[in-house]
C-alpha cells in the first residue's frame, strides 16, 4: 500500500496558523477601518485590543498543537474571524451614542470565553467522557432553563425570561442548555439506539418506537417546550425542537422519526400559537410587516421593517464600514447586527459572512462524520444543527424566511452567555475532530500479543469499511522484515 | 448514520440557500422599493446629506455644502463669519428631526435643496446623468463690511438689533440682532454633540436659536410710535406742523385712576403750550395722547395698517406682524398712541415706517435676496424692486421728514446729528414694567431714521431691549450716527 504515507493524517496545525493569521488581521483589520472612517484617533487602545485578540487566538492555537492536535485547523480562523468582525461592528455602533462600551464588554467576554474554551479542551481530553453524563446534562439542563423563572433571580427583558442577575452581572443560562441539551440527546440515544432500532412495531412503511424509547425524549422536550413558553422565549424553543428532531433522525436514519419529531413540533407551534400572545404577535408581524397599523403598534413590525430598510440601504456593496445608519435599528448590536453588517458590508460582505457560517457547520459536521463512537457522531451533529438553527433563525427572521424570534448570531451579536456557549462548542466540535482524525494505531510500536491484536483499528483503514483490521499489516511488515534466508551464511 | 448526517447536511445547506435568495431579493431586487418607502429614515438621511446650494453675501459664501468624510451625511453644512450672520442664514441641523431649518436655510429650503419648481429639469438630468443634485445659490442683498460694522457696535451682552436698508428698492444692507451663535455647533451630523451644543446654547441668557429679533419679535415701539399717530394727526387734517397744542405734564386718563405723564426729566416740561413739530421732536407724551382720544381708535388703526402693521409677510424670512389690536377703552387708546399698553412693533417694523417717510411715501417691500442662481449660474429668481404699499402722499412725508430733522437738530435723537448732512429720526422709550425687588425697570430704547434728509438713501434703526434708558438712548443714537456715516458715501 504506498499510498498510505501519503493519506496518513496529518496535524495541519500549520494550516490553521496561517488562517489564523488571516482571520486576525480581518477581524483587527476592521475594527481599524472603523476607527478611520469615523475620525477615531488609532491609539493604543486599538493595539492593546487587538493584540489581546491576536494572543488569545494563538494560544488557543498553542492549545490544539499540544492537546489536540489533529482537530480541524479550520474551524478556529473562521471562529476568529466571525467574533474579530463582531467586536468591530459593536466598536462602530458604540459611536453612534445609542450604545456606550459595549465592544470593551464583548471584548472582555470574548477573553473569558475562549479562556473557558480552551480549559474544556486541555481538561476533557476525550469528549467521550462527556458520555457518562447523559442524565446530569438533562438535570442541568431542566435547573438552566428553570433559572430565570426563579423569583428574585429572573429578569423580564423585552417580553423575554431568558435572564439571570448575579450582582450587575446579566446572564442567559438557556444558552448553556443548547450544550447540555446536545449532549443529553446524543448520549441518551447512542445508549439506546439499538433497542430503538429493533424494538417496535411495524405499520406499513414506518416502524413506530415503543413508548418506553419514546419517554425520557418526550419529557426532555415536554420540559423544553414548557420552560419556554412559560419564558416567551420562541428563538430557542424552535432551537431545541429542531436540534431534537435531527439528533434522533441522524441516530435513527428513520423518516419514521422525522415524522413523529415533525408532529411534536407542528403540536408545539399549534399551542404556542394558540396560548401565546407573543407568538401570535411574530406570526402576524411576518405576514403584514408594512401593514400601518402593524408598523405602528407596540411591538410591532417596526424593528423588522427598518432592518429592512438597512439592508436595502446596504445594497450590494453596503455603504462601507461607519458610512450607515445601522443605529436607526433597534437592538442594532445584538439582534439585528446582520442589518448592521448587511447595510454597512452589503449584499456581498454579508453573504461572505453567511458562506463562513456554511464551511463552519460543515465543518462540524465533517467532525461527526469522520469521529468512531456514536456519541461524538451525534453529539457534533446536534452542535452543528444548533449552530445551523441560530443562524437560521436570526437571518431568516430579519430577511422575512420565518417569523422573527429572538436569537442572536453566534459569535458577531453583543451578549456574553451566547459567546461563551457557543465558544465552548467550539471546543468540544475540535475535541471531536481531533478524535476523528487522530491516528491510533502507531504501527511498530505494536506486535501481535499487545493491544492491536485485540483489533484496536486503524482510522485510515476502517474508515472505507467499517472493518477492523489487525496491526499486522504491511507497513509493519515492511518495516520488520522476516529474517532472510541467508541466516545461516553466518554458520 | 453518515448518511442520514449528509442529509442533515444537505437539508441545512438548502435553508442557507434560502437565505442568501431573501437577502439578494433584499439587498439588490427590491432595493427601490424599500429604499423609497416613506418610513425610510434613511431617505430622510440622504436628502439632509445632500448637498445644499450656497449662502453668499457679495459673492463670498457664508454658508455652504462640503463633502463629509466620516459621518452617515454625505456633505456638511459650514457657516462662515457665523456670528455674524446666524439670525439671518439660520442653521440647517441634520441631526434633528428630518433636518430642522431656520433663517433663510428654512425659507428657501426648495431652492437650496434643489427641489423647487424651477429647478425641474435640474432634478430630471441629475437622475439620468446620476450626478449628485446640487441645489442653488442663493445670493443676499447684504454689505458685508456694513454687517461687520453693525456686529462689533452691539455691545456684549446687550440685547439689540441693528438694520440698515436701502429706502429706495427695499433691500437690507445690514441686519443684525445679538446675541448671536457660531450656527456650526447646530450643523454638526453627531446627534450628542448637537443636543449637548444645543443645550449650551439655550442656557446662555437671552440667546434665542428659533427666531430672529428683527424679524420675528414685535416688542413695545414706545414713543418711535408717534411716527404712527403722527400720520394719523397729519391726515386727519386738524393738525399741522405749527399747530398749537396743550403740553401738560400728566393727563388725567378717562374713567381710570391712571395718569399719564411726560417724561419728567425730559424738555417737555418747558413748555405747557407749543406747536406740533416741538412736541414731537421733544416727544411729549400728554399732546399726542390727547389727540388719538379725540380722533378716535379707527384713525390711528387705519394710519398703522397703512404702515404695516397686524400683517405678516416674507422677505423671504418670515415677518412677524406688529400688533396694534382693538383697544378696549381710551385710556389704552392714549396708551397706544406712544407706543405702549397693546402696541408691539418688529424692528424691521419701524424700519420701514422711517424708509417709508423718506421715500415720500412709499413703503418698498423689503428684501434680502439679490439673486438666486442654479447650480449652472443660470438666474432661476431675481426679485424686482417692489412697493408693499403706499403708505401716504408726498407732502405729508414732507411735514413727517420736517419733525423728524426737527428731532435731530432740537430734540431727543440729537445724538444722530451729522456734520456731514441732514438726518430725520425718531427715538422711543418703552417702558417694560418689568421692575422687581431686586432690579430696576429696563427699557427698550428705539431710534428709526433715515438720511439724508433732503435726499434720503438709507433708513437705519437701532433697537435695545431691556437696556436701561440711559445706556439704550446713548448706544442707539450715536450707533445710527455711525451707520448712515459708514452707508452714505461722501
Amino acid at each position: 500500500m504506498p499510498a498510505q504515507h501519503e493519506t496518513h493524517p496529518r496535524p495541519r496545525r500549520n494550516i490553521e496558523l496561517v488562517l489564523l493569521v488571516i482571520a486576525l488581521t480581518i477581524g483587527i483589520g476592521a475594527q481599524v477601518l472603523v476607527g478611520l472612517n469615523l475620525e477615531d484617533a488609532i491609539d493604543q487602545r486599538y493595539w492593546i485590543e487587538g493584540g489581546v485578540q491576536a494572543a488569545l487566538a494563538l494560544t488557543f492555537h498553542i492549545v490544539l498543537r499540544l492537546r489536540a492536535k489533529y482537530a480541524d485547523p479550520f474551524i478556529l480562523p473562521i471562529v476568529v474571524t466571525l467574533n474579530g468582525l463582531g467586536i468591530a461592528m459593536i466598536h462602530r455602533l458604540d459611536f453612534t451614542g445609542q450604545y456606550e462600551g459595549v465592544a470593551d464588554r464583548q471584548l472582555m467576554w470574548t477573553a473569558v470565553s475562549m479562556v473557558a474554551a480552551m480549559a474544556l479542551l486541555a481538561l476533557l481530553k476525550d469528549h467521550r467522557r462527556l458520555r457518562q453524563l447523559t442524565y446530569i446534562s438533562l438535570a442541568a439542563s431542566v435547573v438552566l432553563l428553570f433559572l430565570p423563572i426563579v423569583p428574585g433571580l429572573g429578569q423580564d427583558i423585552a417580553g423575554a425570561q431568558v435572564w439571570i442577575s448575579i450582582g450587575p452581572m446579566s446572564f442567559q443560562p438557556g444558552e448553556l442548555a443548547k450544550i447540555t441539551l446536545g449532549i443529553f440527546f446524543a448520549g441518551f440515544l447512542a445508549n439506546n439506539r439499538d433497542l430503538i432500532l429493533l424494538a417496535g412495531k411495524k405499520i406499513g412503511p414506518m416502524t413506530l418506537p415503543r413508548v418506553q424509547d419514546l419517554g425520557p425524549l418526550f419529557l426532555a422536550w415536554l420540559i423544553a417546550m414548557g420552560v419556554l413558553v412559560v419564558q416567551n422565549d420562541l428563538g430557542n424553543a424552535l432551537m431545541f425542537f429542531g436540534l431534537f428532531v435531527a439528533v434522533i433522525y441522524v441516530a435513527t436514519s428513520r423518516i419514521s422519526w422525522i415524522v413523529i419529531g415533525g408532529v411534536f413540533v407542528a403540536a408545539g407551534a399549534v399551542l404556542a400559537y394558540q396560548f401565546v400572545w407573543h407568538a401570535r404577535n411574530r406570526f402576524a408581524i411576518w405576514l403584514n410587516a408594512f401593514d400601518q397599523q402593524m408598523y405602528d403598534q407596540d411591538l410591532g413590525s417596526h424593528q423588522l421593517v427598518q432592518g429592512l430598510f438597512g439592508l436595502a440601504h446596504g445594497g450590494l456593496t453596503g455603504t462601507g464600514l461607519g458610512s450607515g445608519s445601522p443605529q436607526i435599528v433597534a437592538l442594532a448590536n445584538s439582534d439585528m447586527i446582520i442589518v448592521a453588517f448587511g447595510e454597512e458590508l452589503g449584499f456581498l460582505g454579508l453573504s461572505a459572512m453567511l458562506v463562513l457560517y456554511l464551511i463552519l457547520f460543515s465543518r462540524y459536521m465533517r467532525a461527526g462524520l469522520g469521529t468512531r463512537d456514536h456519541f461524538g457522531k451525534l453529539l457534533a451533529v446536534g452542535l452543528a444543527v444548533v449552530l445551523v438553527l441560530q443562524v437560521f433563525v436570526v437571518v431568516g427572521g430579519i430577511t422575512r424566511v420565518i417569523p422573527m424570534s429572538g436569537l442572536v448570531s453566534p459569535f458577531l451579536a453583543a451578549g456574553g452567555s451566547a459567546l461563551l456557549a457557543n465558544w465552548l462548542i467550539v471546543a468540544l466540535v475540535l475535541l471531536i475532530s481531533h478524535a476523528a482524525r487522530r491516528p491510533i494505531v502507531v504501527g511498530p510500536m505494536l506486535n501481535t500479543t499487545g493491544e492491536g491484536a485485540s483489533g484496536t483499528e486503524d482510522p485510515l483503514r476502517g474508515r472505507e469499511t467499517g472493518q477492523q483490521h489487525p496491526v499486522q499489516n504491511d507497513a509493519v511488515r515492511q518495516q520488520h522484515p522476516v529474517p532472510a534466508p541467508g541466516d545461516g551464511e553466518r554458520a | 448514520m453518515n448518511r442520514a448526517i449528509r442529509h442533515t447536511w444537505v437539508v441545512s445547506v438548502v435553508m442557507f440557500l434560502s437565505l442568501f435568495v431573501a437577502l439578494s431579493l433584499i439587498q439588490v431586487v427590491f432595493t427601490d422599493n424599500l429604499n423609497s418607502d416613506g418610513r425610510n429614515s434613511r431617505q430622510i438621511i440622504a436628502d439632509a446629506g445632500a448637498p445644499r446650494g450656497p449662502i453668499t453675501v457679495d459673492g463670498a459664501p457664508i454658508a455652504e455644502s462640503v463633502p463629509s468624510e466620516n459621518s452617515q451625511y454625505d456633505y456638511q453644512r459650514v457657516y462662515h463669519d457665523p456670528e455674524l450672520y446666524s439670525s439671518i442664514t439660520g442653521f440647517f441641523a441634520v441631526s434633528e428631526a428630518r433636518g430642522a431649518q431656520q433663517g433663510i436655510e428654512s425659507a428657501l429650503n426648495d431652492y437650496l435643496s434643489g427641489q423647487s419648481d424651477s429647478q425641474f429639469f435640474d432634478r430630471v438630468t441629475a437622475l439620468f446623468t446620476g450626478e449628485t443634485l446640487m441645489g442653488a445659490q442663493v445670493e443676499l442683498t447684504l454689505d458685508p463690511a456694513l454687517q461687520q460694522q453693525a456686529y462689533e457696535l452691539i455691545p456684549e451682552g446687550q440685547r439689540g438689533t441693528i438694520i440698515v436698508s436701502d429706502l429706495r428698492n427695499g433691500e437690507i444692507k445690514a441686519m443684525v440682532s445679538e446675541p448671536s451663535y457660531n450656527t456650526n455647533d447646530l450643523a454638526v451630523h453627531s446627534g450628542t454633540q448637537f443636543a449637548e451644543n444645543l443645550e449650551n446654547l439655550e442656557n446662555q441668557e437671552g440667546m434665542h436659536l428659533y427666531y430672529n429679533d428683527a424679524v420675528n419679535r414685535p416688542i413695545f415701539p414706545g414713543s418711535s410710535f408717534k411716527l404712527i399717530t403722527g400720520l394719523a394727526m397729519l391726515e386727519s387734517g386738524d393738525y399741522e406742523l405749527d399747530t398749537e397744542l396743550e403740553n401738560p405734564n400728566e393727563l388725567d386718563l378717562p374713567q381710570t385712576e391712571r395718569i399719564l405723564p411726560n417724561f419728567a426729566d425730559g424738555g417737555c416740561s418747558q413748555r405747557a403750550e407749543a406747536e406740533l413739530t416741538w412736541i414731537f421732536a421733544q416727544s411729549c407724551n400728554t399732546p399726542f395722547a390727547e389727540a388719538a382720544m379725540e380722533m378716535g381708535e379707527d384713525a390711528l388703526l387705519e394710519s398703522a395698517e397703512a404702515y404695516g402693521w397686524n400683517q405678516s409677510f416674507n422677505i423671504p424670512l418670515y415677518v412677524n406682524p406688529s400688533q396694534f389690536p382693538a383697544v378696549e377703552s381710551d385710556a389704552e387708546l392714549a396708551y397706544a398712541s406712544i407706543g405702549q399698553a397693546s402696541v408691539t412693533a418688529t424692528p424691521l417694523q419701524m424700519n420701514m415706517a422711517a424708509a417709508a417717510i423718506g421715500n415720500g411715501g412709499t413703503m418698498m417691500q423689503p428684501q434680502l435676496v439679490d439673486t438666486i442662481r442654479g447650480s449652472d449660474l443660470q438666474i432661476l429668481s431675481s426679485p424686482d424692486p417692489e412697493v408693499f404699499n403706499e403708505v401716504m402722499d408726498s407732502s405729508t412725508a414732507a411735514d413727517l421728514t420736517e419733525m423728524m430733522v426737527a428731532t435731530v437738530e432740537e430734540g431727543t435723537a440729537w445724538r444722530a446729528d451729522s456734520n456731514r448732512f441732514q438726518v430725520a429720526a425718531k427715538t422711543g422709550t418703552a417702558q417694560r414694567g418689568d421692575a422687581t425687588e431686586t432690579g430696576p425697570e429696563t427699557y427698550n430704547t428705539w431710534i428709526t431714521g433715515f438720511a439724508p434728509a433732503e435726499d434720503p438713501q438709507y433708513a437705519v434703526t437701532v433697537v435695545y431691549e431691556g437696556i436701561d434708558m440711559g445706556t439704550g438712548n446713548d448706544l442707539a443714537g450715536s450707533q445710527m450716527l455711525t451707520m448712515l456715516e459708514a452707508v452714505i458715501e461722501e
